[in-house]
């Protein structure tokens, strides 16, 4: 093949993916860089939007819940997924099958799981009054929120240590074990080294989007305060376009250098989703 | 059988922890989906009449997100699967850029995406209220998910040689794309569009902010049943989603087992 005539198709092919990006994506986060300078503030607009004690509360506390989500998640999905990938069971398939599951529901089905656990109505609240307690109800709280961020992510973590156990060299394991290594030293030192890539980039995953997540605490309430509530509440209620494209901007900033960082540190393919 | 240790006891009582969390919800709605009456419980009996109340007041909403995912599988398989062939091919910084770049949208919250396409589109009334303006925004989302099933599935087949030797026997451009790399790539296209059609059917975070009271799709009607209407009826509209997406999960899961030693498709 001509190398020249090679390169012109192959810019041919990507060109429509190209331009639709452009127009899509590209355009319309440059006019909202511009219509968020253009308010009664100008582009101070940014600065007063960035500077309000409101907003910097409501990020901290996205990024605290973040941050929780990711390292519950991480326990509550790796050890799990390590398991399934080194052992095999009697219904090994099928608790697979229950823990990927809700990879693909969409964030306002995750809140509504979690009303059905921890609601009015709720297991959790029927469960604790059948034993003689009160009626336990956080659905519509930040623990409820944690709660759903931890249902949506377990998924990713439980699927990507999976495979990366499954990569694993067992020859390593047999080395260390035969030379008088405890088990617990075999996973500190030999296990746990090989899936470190695999729960950076599974971390990375499930804090960008804890950061990112709308539908969940939208179904939820309105009133818990996290990044993207008060984007959307700024831009439908408020109709402060400089406070909703600042913090948009932000927000986007954010999560898109956690995966990139956690991609140069695991060297895999990292998106989110949901 | 050899002995299990306590260590494997703990585990498996974690997982199975876990794998309930998850599941009984999943569940409950689906068995509330079809009680007759939730406070009273399964003793009241069951019956389909919550989901015919769903049909009757959100099949526009259903159709529409089946639509808009047909839509959004035929646009991601047009652009996206010449894209990934043209990166794949393409040498260079910049289409390792162009790569990087077009994953974007879904590292970027949807939210702040659809804000920034409301803001944007606002003066195109037309298209500001029609159904392709949620299509733009779900097309927009999961390309990258059928460019990257398709781009792994081409890297880890040696495409470039089997093209060469087509080449060498006188196939031209098209007859080589046609007979020889899209063949090779069936998995990754298969894989991609399931994900497409599963990812565009539950979109929420863009939708919410890009439909209008005409185009409603299924999620945002979720939002609206949980919202307004009383519990059987959201989980009832519930269950009419898990019947639309689990055969799609399903398919995604038995279509990854067999390549779990290839790299994975789902990133």
């Amino acid at each position: 093949m001509g190398a020249p005539r090679g390169r012109v198709i192959a810019g041919l092919m990507i060109l429509p993916a190209a331009l639709l990006f452009l127009a899509f994506f590209v355009l319309p986060l440059v006019r909202l860089v511009v219509a968020g300078g253009a308010g009664p503030d100008g582009w101070a607009g940014y600065g007063t939007a960035l500077a309000d004690t409101r907003h910097l509360a409501s990020l901290m506390e996205t990024l605290v819940l973040s941050i929780a989500t990711t390292l519950a998640t991480l326990v509550l999905g790796g050890i799990p997924g390590l398991f399934l990938a080194r052992n095999r069971f009697p219904g090994r398939t099928f608790l697979v099958s229950v823990l990927t599951l809700p990879l693909a529901f969409p964030g306002v089905v995750v809140g509504f799981m979690v009303i059905l656990l921890a609601g009015r109505q709720g297991l959790i609240g029927q469960v604790s009054q059948l034993l003689g307690g009160e009626r336990i109800v956080f659905a519509y709280s930040m623990a409820g929120l944690f709660l759903g961020y931890i249902y949506f992510s377990i998924p990713r973590v439980v699927l990507t240590v999976m495979a990366s156990a499954e990569k694993l060299d067992p020859q390593l394991e047999e080395a260390a074990r035969s030379l008088g290594a405890s088990p617990w030293r075999v996973f500190q030192d030999v296990i746990l080294p090989g899936l470190k890539p695999a729960l950076i980039s599974a971390g990375a995953i499930t804090f960008a989007t804890s950061m990112g997540a709308f539908g969940t605490a939208f179904t939820l309430a309105t009133r818990i305060d996290v990044l993207p509530m008060v984007i959307y509440t700024e831009f439908t209620l408020g109709v402060n376009l400089a406070a909703a494209a600042g913090l948009s901007l932000l927000l986007g900033a954010v999560t898109w250098a956690a995966l990139a960082l956690a991609r140069s540190a695991a060297g895999a393919g990292v998106a989110a989703a949901g | 059988m050899r002995k299990r240790s306590l260590g494997f006891w703990l585990q498996l009582a974690l997982t199975l922890l876990v794998s309930a969390f998850l599941g009984v919800p999943i569940v409950q709605s689906m068995l509330a989906g079809v009680t007759r009456n939730i406070f009273v419980g399964l003793k009241s009996g069951l019956t389909v009449d919550w989901i015919d109340q769903v049909l009757a007041l959100y099949w526009p909403a259903i159709l529409l997100s089946i639509e808009l995912a047909l839509g959004c599988l035929a646009v991601t398989l047009v652009i996206g699967v010449p894209a990934a062939y043209g990166l794949a091919r393409a040498p260079g910084r910049l289409a390792r850029l162009m790569e990087e770049a077009l994953v974007l949208p879904v590292a970027v919250p949807g939210l702040a995406t659809a804000l920034a396409l409301v803001v944007a589109y606002n003066g195109w009334g037309g298209f500001r209220q029609s159904a392709f303006f949620i299509l733009a925004g779900h097309v927009l989302f999961t390309l990258p998910f059928m460019v990257r099933a398709v781009l792994a599935v081409m890297a880890s087949s040696d495409l470039a040689t089997l093209e060469e030797g087509a080449a060498s026997l006188g196939a031209g451009f098209v007859r080589r794309f046609f007979d020889v790399v899209l063949p090779n790539c069936r998995s990754g296209i298969l894989a991609g569009a399931l994900t497409v059609v599963t990812l565009s059917i539950g979109e929420f975070n863009l939708t919410w902010l890009l439909h209008t009271p005409l185009t409603k799709t299924l999620p945002v009607g979720l939002a609206d049943a949980y919202a307004s209407l009383r519990l059987e009826i959201g989980s009832a509209y519930t269950l009419v989603f898990f019947v639309l997406i689990v055969p799609l999960l399903v398919a995604l899961q038995l279509l990854a087992r067999p390549r779990a030693a290839r790299p994975m498709p789902e990133e």
